[in-house]
């Protein structure tokens, strides 16, 4: 399973009726588009990850990946995806397809929550694909966070590959117990004998004024549960890459979705590709300062990044992408190179991702580092209701330009 | 034959004569529950009835009840060996484990089943390989009564390399993959959702993947999980998607020293079952034979996709929630009543009375078992203890979880690493 990842390999790629993909956008049919996309072979599109040492592997790497995200980018980097046009989507339906091709690839693959069969789920990822593969094999459950995460955790010891649907992140609090007791501690404790492939997937995060309950950042909570591996998607591309490479995984994976993040348009290549879940991705490279996101917050980064190079700075933006582990390889290397950290996140301040990221660097790179790190989180608040505030509880691009300006004064 | 009865007459339920709990009177100190042979076998919804009189009597009771054995006798001589052997294997075992803990082998929470063995010989010798068991911290005797050697569990119990989750697990954490016992759990209630993945997984294999599975997973539980969300959700999902699970509750009454009856509103756990679409079964759970009928009817009810079954087993354990309780709270009135009617003697009895077995055969049983479990203890102490080097393995089915170091490397390939990078 390790070769999957292991860089391009020797997958032959037959460029093939390239001129049959017309630039479209996807209307979601999911019987005909999935079938007609896939002719000819695969091409296995790795993160890019070569492990070969020494040399300076950030400028390759991000070649091989489509760097412009979404319009916000500057310079886009055309004709990264070879000469194939590719096909536009938005978000969720970028999982959508990285769900369907893996549930068309392995009848083990099913998935649980609830409305994600009869009503294509409370987003849409799941839509259409209870009438194509049939109401047990995407599952609408009764509303019992605890118990059909327990139910998933079982059947993936038993042999299945679920991927349980947390309508909300939020709600997943009440799959805790078995989340933390059962998901992440049972390959563990049964002494390497049962292992639990099971993805947990959801939106998260700050959304439109949803309240205090259903804006909620989870990653903080499951960070430290041993036995997990947690992504977080921000663009389309990477969204169906880290669905299909987390249903692939034999770890349990938390990939973290964000609800403002849905309707994000991008135009992905049309050849099947897996993402490395440990890897992070380089948005934009930089020289003077290293600026570490996640998720949304990617966006405000970039938004923020304009700002910054009209007043003269060349910040580089990393998006993590991996919260757990950390990508200390990519993280490092910049680091090395700009010996500035400043990371922005939605988590909140206390003990959230940005924490424990902070805690990394500072142990692993010290010695690089000429100034404090600088971590921007959202309040540590229950996120309000009212508009006003609420966008005072996240991190705005204009305090990420301030944070910059300090930190490179 | 009586699940028949209790579905089509799901709504409304039949109307019960005889209840068994006591209502509590304001004075309320302990069990009061009566000491009902009668009462037990006329109540669990017709099922047994028949064969009370098919039975010889069991074990020194206030019954006054002897029948001759009939010609049908309910188990043949291999079958009622197999089981005893089991018997006395879950209770030797667990004697022994109480020994080594006191010895200074063993140490935490651990929890014995004496007293309860004929819930699990009664239910897991009618198992295949393929089907699911899963327990709570009270697991010992369930893993091995579906097969797991007892030198896999005293190693466990040890905490060797052995073992057989090699140390890791525990005594309230008995996994084992190849006789798919799938824990052993410490939190209660939490297996309960774990077994309705692996019955759903059968449901799977059948139905999606055209597979021929008809494999059904026990899970086991107690009074206390009776009162727990995730028993009520899983009754839920279980009856709603008909799956092949039957939900054993082992009503020991006491969940550590909360009495079952000062916690429940309803203490009758088996009219739950009702309540949810499925049948539910009270059976005097220190019985083997009975126990293993009504599991012989759950179990086939389950295999033919007919969906779930609640059973309550009413046992009792001898000793206390854990070898750390000092059992204060139980009425010695109450231990004697239990003790009296050791599952252990009933069996023995019913074996010699109906020719099944002579004396001798039964001791030279219990004499091998007492050698199995004797050369269990003596493997498991010259297993070697984990070494430095396991402790970071098996974390990840994945190890690139570790992630990726600051030189680059996946920190699972560092040879390092799994020296322990925290300071252990």
């Amino acid at each position: 399973m390790a070769s999957i990842f292991q860089g391009i390999g020797a997958a032959t790629s037959s460029l093939s009726s390239s001129a049959s993909f017309e630039t479209k956008i996807l209307q979601f049919n999911s019987l005909r588009s999935v079938s007609g996309r896939k002719c000819g072979s695969v091409v296995m599109r790795a993160g890019g990850a070569n492990m070969d040492s020494g040399s300076n592997k950030i400028g390759g790497r991000a070649d091989q990946l489509v760097t412009n995200a979404v319009a916000t980018k500057a310079d886009t980097q055309a004709a990264s995806t070879a000469s194939k046009p590719g096909h536009e989507l938005l978000l969720f339906e970028a999982l959508r397809e990285g769900l369907e091709e893996e549930m068309e690839r392995d009848a083990l693959v099913c998935v649980m929550g609830e409305d994600v069969g009869h009503y294509g789920g409370s987003y849409k990822v799941t839509k259409g694909l209870a009438e194509k593969y049939s109401d047990l094999r995407v599952l609408d459950t009764p509303i019992a966070e605890n118990s059909f995460t327990g139910m998933g955790i079982g059947a993936a010891m038993t042999g299945l590959r679920p991927i349980i649907e947390g309508m909300n992140m939020g709600f997943l609090l009440l799959a805790f117990n078995q989340i933390s007791n059962n998901c992440g501690m049972l390959h563990y404790t049964s002494g390497g004998q049962f292992k639990i492939p099971i993805v947990i997937r959801g939106p998260g995060g700050v959304g439109r004024q949803l309240g205090a309950e259903h804006s909620q950042r989870l990653e903080s909570y499951f960070q430290s549960i041993p036995g997990i591996q947690m992504v977080a998607c921000s663009t389309p591309y990477n969204a169906k890459g880290l669905m299909k490479a987390a249903i692939r995984s034999d770890n349990p994976v938390i990939l973290f979705e964000h609800v403002l993040l849905y309707n994000l348009k991008e135009r992905i290549p049309d050849e099947e590709y897996v993402l490395n879940l440990e890897e992070a991705e380089m948005v934009r490279p930089g020289e003077h300062i290293t600026i570490l996101t996640y998720s949304r917050m990617r966006y405000h980064v970039m938004q923020a990044a304009k700002t910054l190079v009209n007043k003269g700075y060349d910040p580089e933006v990393i998006d993590i992408r991996s919260l757990k582990p950390f990508d200390l390889y990519t993280i490092g290397n910049s680091i090395k190179k700009t010996h500035r950290v400043l990371i922005v996140e939605e988590c909140m301040r206390t003990g959230g991702i940005g924490a424990s990221l902070t805690a990394a660097i500072t142990e692993n790179f010290h010695d690089y580092l000429d100034a404090p790190i600088m971590c921007l989180s959202s309040q540590d608040v229950p996120t309000p209701y009212a508009g006003t505030l609420e966008e005072w509880t996240v991190v705005q691009p204009p305090q990420i330009v301030a944070a910059v300006e300090q930190l490179c004064r | 034959m009586a699940f028949a009865r209790s579905i089509h007459h799901l709504h409304p339920l039949p109307p019960v004569s005889n209840t068994r709990g006591l209502k509590p009177s304001p004075l309320f100190l302990g069990s009061i529950r009566p000491d009902s042979h009668t009462h037990t076998i006329t109540r669990s919804s017709v099922s047994v009835s028949s064969s009370a009189q098919r039975r010889s009597a069991v074990a020194a009771n206030v019954s006054d009840v002897k029948t001759k054995p009939a010609a049908n006798l309910l188990v043949t001589k291999e079958e009622g060996l197999e089981v005893y052997e089991d018997l006395i294997l879950g209770r030797v075992f667990e004697d022994m484990c109480a020994q080594m803990y006191y010895r200074g082998k063993m140490f935490g929470f651990v929890h014995l089943y004496n007293g309860q063995e004929a819930v699990s010989s009664g239910f897991i010798k009618l198992l295949k390989q393929g089907d699911s068991v899963v327990s709570t911290y009270r697991d010992h005797v369930h893993a091995l009564s579906k097969g797991v050697p007892a030198r896999a569990v005293m190693s466990e119990l040890f905490g060797k390399t052995t073992g057989c989750c090699r140390g890791q697990g525990g005594s309230m954490h008995m996994f084992s993959a190849e006789h798919n016992v799938l824990g052993g759990f410490a939190f209660i209630g939490e297996g309960i959702p774990v077994a309705t993945g692996a019955a759903f997984t059968s449901k799977y294999k059948r139905e999606v993947l055209k597979e021929d599975c008809d494999d059904v997973t026990l899970a086991f539980f107690g009074d206390g999980t009776a009162n727990n969300g995730q028993f009520f959700e899983c009754l839920n999902m279980a009856a709603l998607w008909k799956l092949p699970i039957i939900f054993v509750v082992e009503n020991n009454l006491w969940a550590i020293g909360m009495s079952h009856l000062r916690a429940t509103s309803d203490p009758e756990i088996w009219k739950k079952g009702p309540a949810f679409g499925m049948p539910g079964v009270h059976v005097d759970g220190m019985d083997v034979l009975k126990v293993r009928e009504v599991a012989k009817e759950a179990i086939g009810r389950a295999r033919r996709g007919e969906g779930p079954t609640l059973v309550e087993c009413e046992t009792y354990r001898f000793r206390g929630h854990s070898l750390a309780d000092p059992d204060e709270l139980r009425d010695p009135d109450e231990k004697a009543r239990y003790a009296a009617r050791d599952p252990i003697t009933q069996f023995k009895k019913y074996l010699i009375e109906n020719k099944l077995a002579s004396e001798a055969e039964l001791k030279a049983i219990e004499k091998k078992i007492d050698e199995v479990v004797e050369d269990a203890v003596e493997f498991a102490d010259e297993s070697p203890a984990p070494s430095r080097s396991q402790l970071l393995e098996n974390v990840f089915a994945d190890p690139r979880g570790f992630g990726i170091g600051p030189d680059g490397r996946y920190r699972c390939e560092d040879p390092k690493f799994t020296e322990g990078t925290a300071q252990v």
